[in-house]
């Protein structure tokens, strides 16, 4: 095999030349972190709404939520990536749909993309949050209700609380995947770590250089992101559980 | 509004079953190579020999670390060439088909080992203990002891995963294989009717998996009543 390794492409001009081929990487690597911290602040604000109304009493709301998490857990995320970025737009008002594709690309995709991945993922965190939920003993919710507690007061001051730290460790998981599912949005032309690796290979042909680079750089994202988590989930690990004091 | 027109999907039919038959085809493979191999891995992982553990962590953390769709980019472009090359292949020979399909089927492996060694773990250590005293040596006590018993246990988690592989399939869409959901994208581009024919695909997804995994419930509550 007679392949010419060239590390040093990197450091050369981008074919665009105001830029080299590392800033290149780097952009796709800050959109990669920006698109999927964003969608993650989504994902835990609807999990844990949408996580929390599938255990109350309401048969209505309950039923609602777990229609939410059927739905968006039984199709692909490809799918639905381009339900929201080639369909939705469609389906809007003419006025507002317009506007939309009318708007920068760029923040069309990242709209899309972001949006799409917090749902997607949203679905999953409110499975670890009613499963948290439904682990607490039952007397923690009778407790709370036979001191005269309203039942949103019991969610509000006994249970959620507790549940909350216990969810941690499963999330720590779901939080993982949303940096490797964020390259699924490559595919709609957005330009995170996946794509630029890609366009990488046309420009430079030095095929394995850049995908060896943005390898190394998802295996990067995945330790860091574990070896932070790990630490907030021993600070947060309620004593007496399996991972606590 | 929009003005839905779902006439181009009945003539496309024929063409969209091509397309969900290799997707049931990837997935097949996937979940075949992906039990077998899954298997081994775990059974490396567990092993006591330094050096296949080693491998066998180094594997499924490796994989677990990289998104699916650089694994398929990485089958898909680099290694046919890397093969090429290195076993003189004649230049007409396509491998990237066959070498995407692989990845996918290595990449799963990892998640199934996963679960698998889980599973063996899962089988109280008496029972390795008991097919010992036995006089029964490791491939015995594997085979007719511990793993009867572990896939037993691991029923559900596999066809959950069996569920996600099968969404996961959609993902060959970034190496030009047609399956199903690049078949409905083929045909709502020719016909201009991207919105329906992705709604439909999204549709037929969700029926799909959906019943399956109600069916998995099913078992689930049948056997191992909770």
């Amino acid at each position: 095999m007679n392949y010419q390794w060239n590390w040093g492409v990197f450091l050369q001009p981008s074919a665009t030349g105001d830029d080299t081929y590392l800033g290149w990487m780097l952009s796709g690597f800050k959109m990669t972190i920006t698109l999927s911290l964003s969608a993650w602040l989504i994902a835990l604000l609807l999990g844990a709404l949408v996580g929390v109304l599938r255990t109350v009493p309401n048969k209505l709301l309950a039923g609602i939520a777990t229609g939410y998490v059927e739905l968006f857990r039984n199709v692909p995320l490809l799918v639905q990536l381009f339900i929201w970025y080639f369909v939705l737009p469609e389906l809007l008002p003419a006025a507002i749909g317009t506007a939309y594709k009318q708007s920068n690309p760029v923040l069309q995709q990242f709209s899309a993309a972001m949006i799409c991945l917090g749902l997607f993922t949203s679905a999953r965190v409110a499975e670890q949050v009613r499963a948290g939920i439904n682990s607490l003993p039952k007397g923690q919710k009778n407790a709370g209700l036979a001191l005269g507690l309203t039942l949103a007061q019991t969610y509000r001051h006994v249970m959620l609380p507790m549940a909350f730290r216990l969810v941690v460790p499963p999330l720590t998981s779901e939080f993982l995947n949303i940096f490797k599912n964020s390259a699924v949005c490559s595919t709609i032309g957005l330009l995170e770590l996946a794509a630029q690796g890609r366009q990488l290979v046309d420009y430079t042909a030095q095929p394995f250089e850049s995908f060896i680079a943005v390898t190394v750089s998802y295996v990067i994202i995945n330790v860091t992101v574990m070896t932070l988590m790990h630490r907030f989930e021993r600070r947060i690990a309620v004593p007496g559980y399996i991972g606590g004091k | 509004m929009y003005e839905f027109d779902w006439s181009s999907i009945p003539g496309a039919l024929p063409f969209l079953w091509d397309g969900m038959k290799i997707t049931l085809e990837i997935t097949v493979q996937a979940i075949v190579i992906g039990i077998v191999w899954g298997t081994l891995l775990a059974m490396m992982r567990l092993s006591s020999i330094k050096p296949l553990s080693w491998f066998a962590a180094g594997y499924v953390n490796l994989f677990r670390a990289v998104p699916l769709v650089m694994v398929l980019l990485w089958f898909f472009l680099i290694v046919p060439k890397f093969i090429e090359t290195l076993f003189n292949f004649p230049p007409g020979a396509d491998l990237r088909l066959s070498s995407a399909m692989m990845g996918f089927a290595l990449f799963e492996s990892a998640y199934y080992s996963e679960i698998i060694r889980a599973g063996i773990q899962s089988v109280p250590k008496g029972q390795v203990a008991a097919a010992y005293a036995l006089g029964m040596n490791y491939r015995q006590a594997m085979r007719l002891v511990i793993l009867p018993q572990a896939f037993r246990n691991m029923i559900p988690l596999l066809l959950t995963q069996a569920i996600i592989l099968f969404q996961d399939t959609s993902l060959v869409y970034v190496s030009a294989l047609a399956d199903f959901f690049g078949a409905a994208y083929k045909v709502g581009d020719r016909d201009g009717r991207l919105v329906e024919l992705l709604l439909f695909a999204g549709a037929v997804y969700f029926v799909i998996c959906f019943s399956v995994s109600r069916l998995v419930k099913h078992f689930q509550n049948k056997y191992h009543p909770a």
